[in-house]
């Protein structure tokens, strides 16, 4: 039911038109309104091999729907295929079409020969948030391009993570995430970024097994690739970020993958040592920088709302006011979601708000005594009130405004440093 | 043309004044067939994305200071709140005023789509008032509401009861119009119907209509010279300021396509005189300007004198430059507000413009003339090629390759970036006042010079990176999915 979004952190399940951007050659092609594209990305750092105004796109006017656009779509996928050059067609249907009723999927199998593949998503923005809009384009993927193997690579592993561009540092944390996996010793695939593309996507059936790493996005999409192409899957929830995570999720990786565990050992020990060297260098300025207080909030996705606060609990020690999820996280994952919440050092637990008005959000943190100056990582929506609080502000979420990310990331060791300096850069600004 | 203020519905430009996205010729061609009436719009069998009508209207009308805008559809349309409430964070804080403009959204679902949420956007708009105690309200549709017959215009007649504020509903179906600068008709419409009342007294202000006013220190400098006052819209303005815009001496525009609804509108209803001139670019287009305004506010004879003080400061420099840019050719691509506007610029400063593309064309403005920028070139024998294109990029890439220009110009963001990757030397001419006067028209000529000098920044792109479109499609004419307007 329609609902007052006030300070909105997601946008419409057409907006995985950026996930299908996110996969190197790989080219939206949107039965919507002329507009929606340039809507949907973000302003900066949207350019790339295709960038929005490249994305083809039926462009609906008043008499496609009062006649329907199916023929301005054939020819606008026809045309597609001869002007641009690329390696997957992924038409995307908005509101206009799925309320009028075209039948989209009738056009696309016109398609099925043609000489590159065409396959298409149902991204109505009435339909949800981009999150559930990522699950649709890999759905999509899944059910009509993949092919069920019967052979397995070994040491071959999918991985899949939160929402490409809706996630700032998605680019770095899927790298981080690779490599991770490699010093296991196993082979990573992933579809996204620099690099991975079609023959990625066509190694995915040939996976040993799929690892996701995120709190709820993509369950649904490892459950079908069991279910299909019987891939098992590991369901890591905890974007695993700074020592204490990581190690954890070296060691039950490694453990599914049946990599010796002594191997494992080994790699978390190399990369402690030299974390705890870092800190060690700069423990004077956990304890002595006088602005930071212990109270923390994060106002994020599920994924860096509850990757945060366990970094931020389980490494730093600090101590976790409420936390707020804003994704719109789907009703029957938010209990499960709650318990890792819980699950902190010390028995320490984060209360946790499933909310996706800013105005509800901004109300708690201003009403919460923090003992001293709040640190909040949030969108660009918490800078001024956290300024007004006279507490730390970094911009990790959606909306970004504030900073500018092209290879920075928050996952493993090296994410874990990152974030560290990122905070600190902050209350160093002020003295007392 | 009237325009009709009593109803909340805005006839589309394609409707209301004939303006067009498809058409191949040159600049003279247009021009006769627009005064002929024989000029038809074509249509294209594949096209690339371009904008929604809505991002003009709505970013016309959130960046008016402590109002709401209250988006119903879903989060994608939305979606644009986030970048609003920025941008009125940073345009305030450059002021040193504060703006509490909210922008919401209804998150629209499926069962709204079936059911409808007339209910639900009631609660909405009186949570906002409550929340926030905007000075007015606008409640805008989408394609979603749009399609399935949700009537704002009765919810808003239902609650401007319990909200002592101006309720006003803004039509952007995004469908409606492939011309997004019909948005800017709408938020005109939005603002002549709802804010702006009968004049009390006469001032001596001039509203001002622009985008991000980033000149407005210099130009309260100029006009204070004449003893006017500028009243810059719609950014950073209050809802009390615009309710008195009709005691105005007269209104003017940055750019013909943003400001002709409002001052077309205030002139037919209110008697302020609107600037119908060449814009204020370069130096032609400034002094043309200028004596208008002083001709129309009776203030010529310190207009001539502000007029000959400039040119000795300026002229020569500009002549000095003109010099290096002799003979350079450029192809740009813009609203058709500033197209014809930087084409003569350009011819000016002795720069051939081979090809200009106009995002869209209006055959006529609201008055029943064609558009001043375009009469003006063709009185002083500027001819070149030109199309319109709703920002087909895909076109804009065969020109350039086709052309190899020296320069490419362009206003909207995304399109610059890909010229750049072509290898051509490229110039966002994203800030309206960019050739502003006779000082900016030297920054904007220097700024030009600056940019074919040091290329390394496009060459090193362009050797790296792989273009997205096929060969096929270079080896195409540029009209190759034009077609004929169906009747």
């Amino acid at each position: 039911m329609a609902k007052l979004l006030d300070k909105q952190r997601y946008k419409c399940a057409l907006a995985a038109m950026q996930t299908v951007q996110a996969i190197t050659r790989a080219i939206p092609v949107l039965h919507s309104g002329p507009g929606c594209a340039q809507k949907l990305s973000d302003s900066i750092g949207s350019s790339g091999y295709f960038s929005p105004n490249i994305f083809p796109c039926t462009s609906i006017n008043e008499k496609d729907v009062v006649f329907g656009g199916t023929k301005k779509l054939e020819t606008t996928i026809e045309n597609a295929l001869k002007v641009i050059d690329a390696d997957l067609y992924v038409v995307l249907t908005g509101c206009i079409p799925e309320i009028v009723g075209d039948d989209t999927g009738e056009i696309v199998s016109h398609f099925e020969n043609a000489e590159k593949p065409v396959i298409y998503a149902s991204t109505a923005g009435f339909k949800g948030n981009n999150y559930i809009g990522h699950e649709q384009i890999i759905d999509a993927i899944i059910d009509q391009y993949i092919e069920k193997s019967e052979d397995r690579e070994k040491g071959l592993v999918n991985i899949w993570a939160d929402v490409p561009y809706q996630d700032l540092f998605w680019l770095g944390n899927i790298r981080e995430l690779e490599k991770l996996l490699e010093e296991l010793g196993l082979t990573p695939n992933t579809i996204f970024g620099y690099q991975r593309g079609i023959d990625n996507i066509n190694r995915i059936s040939k996976a040993e097994f799929n690892l996701l790493v995120s709190p709820w996005v993509s369950v649904g999409n490892m459950k079908k690739m069991e279910k299909k192409f019987g891939i098992p899957y590991l369901h890591y929830p905890t974007l695993p970020i700074g020592a204490f995570e990581t190690s954890k999720f070296l060691r039950e990786v490694g453990k599914f993958a049946g990599v010796d565990e002594e191997k494992a050992e080994t790699i978390i020990n190399e990369h402690e040592n030299y974390y705890y060297y870092l800190i060690e260098r700069y423990a004077d300025m956990f304890l002595e920088t006088r602005v930071m207080a212990k109270q923390f909030s994060v106002v994020a996705d599920a994924q860096y709302a509850l990757g945060i606060t366990k970094f931020l609990v389980n490494d730093l020690g600090l101590f976790p006011a409420k936390q707020f999820v804003v994704d719109d996280t789907p009703k029957k994952f938010q209990e499960q979601i709650k318990k890792e919440f819980q699950n902190l050092n010390y028995g320490i637990k984060a209360d946790v708000s499933f909310e996706t008005d800013g105005y509800k959000i901004h109300n708690e943190i201003k009403e919460h005594d923090y003992h001293g100056y709040p640190l909040i990582l949030g969108s660009y929506y918490e800078k001024e009130l956290t300024e007004e609080m006279f507490g730390h502000y970094l911009n990790i979420s959606w909306p970004v405004q504030d900073k500018v990310v092209l290879n920075d990331f928050y996952a493993g060791y090296t994410g874990g440093i990152k974030l560290i300096e990122d905070i600190y850069s902050v209350a160093v600004q002020r003295w007392n | 043309m009237a325009l009709n203020l009593d109803r909340s519905n805005v006839a589309t430009r394609e409707n209301r004044i004939g303006s067009i996205t498809g058409y191949i010729g040159s600049l003279s061609d247009l021009a006769n067939q627009s005064n002929c009436g024989t000029l038809k719009g074509c249509s294209r069998c594949f096209s690339q994305s371009s904008t929604c009508l809505s991002s003009c209207a709505l970013g016309q009308l959130s960046a008016i200071r402590d109002i709401a805008i209250i988006h119903h559809g879903p989060s994608g349309c939305s979606a644009a709140s986030a970048d609003t409430y920025y941008l009125d964070k940073v345009m305030a804080k450059k002021r040193g005023i504060t703006n509490n403009t909210v922008y919401v959204g209804t998150d629209m679902d499926e069962k709204d789509t079936i059911f409808g949420s007339s209910e639900s956007l009631r609660r909405i708009i009186l949570e906002v008032n409550r929340r926030y105690s905007p000075k007015a309200i606008f409640v805008t549709s989408s394609c979603a509401t749009g399609i399935i017959g949700e009537d704002i215009d009765s919810v808003i007649d239902d609650v401007k009861e319990e909200v002592e504020v101006p309720v006003v509903a803004v039509h952007c179906e995004g469908f409606k119009s492939r011309i997004w600068a019909t948005g800017f008709d709408i938020s005109d419409h939005a603002v002549l119907s709802s804010i702006v009342q009968p004049p009390k007294q006469k001032r001596n202000t001039i509203n001002f209509k622009n985008f991000y006013e980033s000149a407005r220190p210099e130009i309260i400098a100029i006009f204070k010279s004449f003893d006017l006052e500028p009243i810059f819209l719609y950014c950073n303005s209050t809802v009390e300021e615009l309710s008195h815009i009709s005691e105005s001496l007269a209104t003017t525009c940055i750019c013909g396509t943003l400001g002709n609804y409002l001052g077309n509108g205030l002139e037919e209803k209110y008697g302020v005189p609107y600037i119908r001139t060449i814009n204020p670019l370069g130096i032609a287009g400034f002094e043309t300007w200028l004596r208008e305004i002083g001709k129309v506010t009776d203030r010529s004879g310190a207009v001539e004198k502000y007029i000959e003080e400039q040119r000795a400061i300026y002229l020569p420099q500009i002549e000095g430059i003109k010099k290096e840019l002799k003979g350079l050719k450029a192809v740009l691509g813009m609203g058709p507000g500033y197209t014809f506007e930087v084409s003569r610029v350009l011819d000016e400063l002795g720069i051939k413009v081979v090809w200009a593309l106009a995002w869209h064309y209006d055959k006529k403005y609201d008055n029943g003339d064609v558009p001043p920028s375009m009469q003006y070139l063709l009185e002083n024998d500027v001819d070149f090629e030109a199309s319109v294109a709703d920002q087909q990029n895909y076109e804009v890439m065969n020109i350039l390759n086709k052309y190899q220009p020296d320069l490419y110009l362009s206003r909207h963001p995304g399109s610059t970036v890909w010229a750049i990757k072509n290898g051509t030397p490229a110039v966002y001419v994203a800030d309206e006042y960019m050739i502003f006067g006779y000082k900016h028209t030297l920054e904007f000529a220097q700024s030009l010079l600056e940019s074919i000098h040091n290329r390394s920044f496009e060459k090193n792109l362009a050797r790296r990176v792989k273009l997205p479109y096929t060969d096929w499609w270079y080896q195409q004419n540029v009209d190759e999915f034009l077609e004929e307007v169906k009747k």
